[in-house]
């Protein structure tokens, strides 16, 4: 058979080599397609190695095709093969160890390495960049034995590397040569934000600091600056930029200057030898990042598979920083300029940033910090250099357009071209179509039919806005859900079966209502168990084994595996007494710190397991379920008793509400606080319930978090007596038990609800507010302090907390 | 020389409730022993393979996987393997009952 296929080989088995097959592949298969890589291991995604570094992802998670893909597509794969020239005469590539590829057109995509400072002692050991997995295995070797660590470079790869490295518990200090971190990336205002933020996280900066020197014996043990002083660090990574990999290039005689350099089809001086990714020096750039990549191997793959392109014609930069909790965005032009219109958004207390510059009207650069949702949409301003409208305008600095409006707009006007993931080089179009030819309905499928969405996951809002627009009005059906992977039951149907069919047991509900998985997972067993309990409160038997640890165990889990001890403190009141009493048996248990939470009680944290029984016994004061899906506390202010503005008695009613309340079990922690006057000194905007007093009585706010969704309580109404006050109370939480999806906090309930029917419910209708209050009375009554059982149990007190220490046989 | 499996006698069988982990402390290190519903013991390192560590013992126990009690991992009890999208593997070791009395082989 005369194989007529023509034979591409690619150099180089990285991001951009098997990105630009890839797309060749779903255009043409004229090819016969040899792959050659240096590493010993498959394609995986560089970027990634940030996650890799930080222990959120492992080395498998960041493949991106294995050698199963390799086999399937029909490409040759060599790995731990270093291509040493390509004769371009007789069409030919010799490999370092003699091997000869003959091609018909070949591909360069050796990317590129670290650059290491040419300074003295850059060979020690301990001296690494941050560039591939052997650097990334050797930062994690190294911090289990050393502590002090310096990064140079205060650019996107110093700053994740510093950021893994403090992750893995090492000292760090980023040394920069600049006065600004990512001065490259971000203005002045957006880069000193940053350095603020991560301060917070424990990274130290040497700024303006410029390293003349590595010094140490058989590794390394510091650096010297040019002005003399020192740093020591027992590991140290060098993330001062990339050089790119030329050295094929060079050796076979083709064009190089930084890069090799390529035209707009990316070809290379070399007949039929084109280059990609950062490698490759296109008009003068060499781009050290993703995205150009993907657009360049997009141009290769058209003009290869014969279709028509424009060719390529630089990229549009855009960077986004890889730390948790720390959210970087820029694009395009981000330095003022004095021909620039600037729209500047600064705002201290949220710690976000926005500015976006415009050029005769035209948008044509943005940084953000803090908040980068609008990253998509900005970018693709950026690139289009869209005029500045009135729309837009509002659509970015909020002001009139809603929200919902303006993302669907954005999925809606988004080009079909347009890379949505940045991580896998998956487009808009590639998403829609996926999505109509495999009749896609979530996310997940998409991350699994589209690679979409599979790395950094910073692009799942916009995927989601696509599958929105896409699917219209079928969306809310299509993606229905159940309350985990065990089924596709919500909650409400969940809580009807188990009235309708009296189920009592975990078992039981997973059984009769065709659980996937059979004995369920740890999602829907400690819902299932809290739904059981708030349905036959009086029958229903706690099932231990599908609590979750801190319920389960009546104490907090740290992460070293120890707990923390909180004792009840009615109102935040506590007494000399009981203070005795906590200090004799922290001192005698070794508790390790001894902290006020933010709840008005004490933390005795770093008990162990098997002391807790005993902690409890000795301590005889109520357990103050700080670990429960329950009433946590309840927050109070001095009030009338001592306070010179006190009008209510805050401190008592407090502990009224605290003990009539208290071991309940709701959905979520529910947390109270009681004011004495508008003041407000307990903080009741931020509590599940919070109760200010005034002259004439007490006004009730309801949803109010202070947490993960920070929201302002509402107010649901005002009464005039103590009696009134805890029936409203008590007739919100039952009904907030009742309705509530387990683990939905009272700030999405009442959103959820809303402010108008619970009002409705436990203000207006009495009838409605006296049934609720008689549930709640029911179920108050099965309720025990857990400690007292447990210390009276010898069987729970063995098996759950008593360690055994074995003997040989 | 043959050397013959050493056994640890751990506990009584009852001291081993349904789908409630035990610890058992030999030396520095820990070993987390389950019985699930079906009545099957395994022991297990009790060390989560997430990079964070943590004990497993106060896992949840679902068939003969387990939810790791600090970051969820869902680990089979069988063969120490973390279930995906996670990866990972803990060790495993052979445990019976042996009578009344429950023995781990080391």
């Amino acid at each position: 058979m005369i194989n007529s296929k023509k034979k591409l080989v690619v150099i180089g088995n990285g991001m951009a080599g098997i990105n630009t097959v890839e797309q060749i592949l779903k255009l043409t298969d004229k090819y016969e397609i040899t792959v050659l890589g240096s590493e010993p291991h498959p394609n995986y995604n560089r970027i990634m190695l940030s996650y890799v570094l930080e222990g959120s992802k492992t080395i498998e998670d960041i493949i991106l095709n294995d050698l199963q893909w390799y086999k399937d597509q029909g490409i040759t794969l060599y790995t731990g093969k270093m291509v040493q020239s390509i004769d371009g005469e007789r069409k030919r590539i010799h490999t370092e160890d003699g091997l000869e590829i003959d091609y018909d057109l070949a591909l360069i995509a050796t990317g590129s390495q670290s650059f290491i400072l040419p300074i003295p002692g850059k060979e020690l050991p301990g001296v690494i960049g941050f560039r591939d997995i052997a650097d990334c295995t050797a930062m994690l070797e190294a911090a289990k034995t050393y502590k002090k660590a310096a990064v140079i470079g205060g650019g996107l790869l110093g700053l994740e590397a510093a950021k893994g490295l403090v992750n893995l518990g090492m000292d760090v200090t980023v040394v920069h040569l600049m006065e600004d971190l990512m001065e490259r990336q971000l203005d002045r205002e957006a880069s000193a934000m940053l350095k603020a933020e991560l301060e917070r996280q424990g990274i130290k900066f040497a700024m303006q600091m410029q390293t003349a020197e590595v010094y140490g014996q058989d590794r390394v043990q510091g650096l010297r600056f040019s002005d003399g002083s020192e740093l020591e660090a027992d590991l140290l990574v060098m993330a001062v930029g990339i050089k790119p990999n030329i050295q094929v290039a060079v050796q076979s005689g083709i064009e190089t200057k930084r890069g090799i350099v390529v035209d707009d089809l990316m070809k290379t001086s070399m007949p039929d030898v084109y280059a990609v990714g950062e490698c490759a020096e296109h008009r003068g750039i060499c781009y050290g990042l993703v995205a150009p990549l993907f657009e360049q191997g997009s141009v290769i793959a058209k003009h290869l598979a014969g279709a028509d392109t424009e060719g390529y014609a630089g990229s549009v930069v855009s960077t986004k920083l890889k730390i948790s909790g720390v959210d970087v965005f820029s694009a395009g032009e981000f330095i003022t300029a004095p021909e620039h219109t600037v729209i500047v958004a600064k705002d201290e207390w949220k710690r976000t940033y926005k500015k976006v510059l415009l050029r005769e009207n035209r948008i044509v650069g943005t940084v953000l910090f803090g908040d980068v949702s609008e990253s998509a949409s900005l970018q693709k301003y950026v690139r289009q250099q869209t005029l500045m409208t009135d729309e837009i305008y509002g659509q970015l600095m909020g002001t009139g357009c809603s929200k919902d409006g303006a993302k669907t707009l954005s999925a809606e006007t988004m080009a079909d071209d347009e890379i949505v993931c940045g991580c896998n080089g998956v487009t808009k179009k590639a998403i829609v179509d996926a999505i109509h030819e495999n009749g896609l309905t979530t996310v997940d499928e998409i991350k699994a039919c589209t690679g979409a969405t599979r790395s950094c996951g910073g692009c799942k809002p916009v995927v989601e806005q696509i599958l929105q627009y896409v699917l219209g009005d079928s969306f809310k059906t299509a993606a229905k859900q159940g309350i985990c992977g065990c089924t596709t039951l919500s909650r409400d149907e969940i809580v009807a079966a188990i009235k309708t069919k009296g189920l009592t047991t975990t078992r039981e509900v997973m059984n009769v209502l065709g659980w996937q998985n059979d004995e369920g997972c740890s999602k829907c067993r400690p819902a299932l168990n809290y739904y059981l309990g708030m349905i036959n409160p009086d029958t229903h038997e706690n099932e231990e084994d599908s609590r979750f640890v801190n319920e389960r165990l009546h104490a907090n889990i740290q992460k070293d595996g120890t707990f923390t001890v909180v004792p009840r403190m009615y109102g935040g009141v506590t007494t000399p007494e009981d203070l005795k009493k906590i200090a004799d048996v922290s001192l005698k248990y070794n508790v390790k710190v001894v902290k006020v939470t933010g709840g008005q009680r004490l933390d005795l944290i770093g008990v162990r397991k098997e002391d807790l029984p005993k902690v409890w016994e000795e301590l005889d004061m109520p357990s103050g379920y700080a670990y429960a899906k329950s009433l946590r506390t309840v927050k109070t202010c001095v009030g009338s008793q001592f306070c010179r503005f006190g009008t209510q008695d805050s401190m008592g009613m407090g502990e009224v509400l605290e003990r009539k309340f208290e071991r309940l079990d709701f959905p979520a922690k529910f947390k109270l606080a009681v004011n004495g006057c508008p003041r407000n000194c307990a903080e009741s905007c931020t509590k599940d319930i919070g109760i200010v007093g005034n002259d004439g009585g007490w006004e009730i706010f309801i949803g109010g978090n202070g947490g993960i969704k920070a929201r302002l309580a509402d107010s649901l109404c005002k009464v005039k007596t103590d009696d009134e006050l805890i029936e409203i109370v008590g007739s919100v939480m039952q009904l907030y038990r009742e309705t509530g999806q387990y683990l939905e906090r009272t700030s999405e309930w009442v959103e959820r609800t809303g402010l108008e029917e619970i009002r409705k419910a436990v203000v207006h209708d009495v009838d409605q507010r006296k049934a609720l209050i008689e549930r709640i009375e029911f179920a108050l009554q099965q309720v025990e302090d857990p400690w007292k059982k447990i210390i009276n149990d010898a069987d729970s007190r063995k098996n759950l907390f008593e360690v055994v220490t074995p003997s040989l046989v | 020389m043959i050397k013959h499996a050493e056994w640890l006698v751990v506990g009584n069988s009852k001291d081993f409730p349904f789908r409630i982990g035990r610890t058992i402390r030999l030396n520095d290190n820990e070993i987390a022993v389950f019985r699930t519903s079906e009545n099957k013991l395994y022991a297990v390192e009790n060390s989560s393979p997430h990079p964070k560590g943590g004990p497993l013992t106060e896992a949840m126990v679902s068939g003969h996987h387990i939810y790791d009690p600090l970051c969820d991992w869902k680990i089979d009890l069988e063969t120490g393997i973390v279930q995906e999208p996670d990866h990972g593997q803990i060790k495993t070791y052979t445990v019976r009952e042996d009578g009344e009395k429950v023995k781990i082989s080391l």
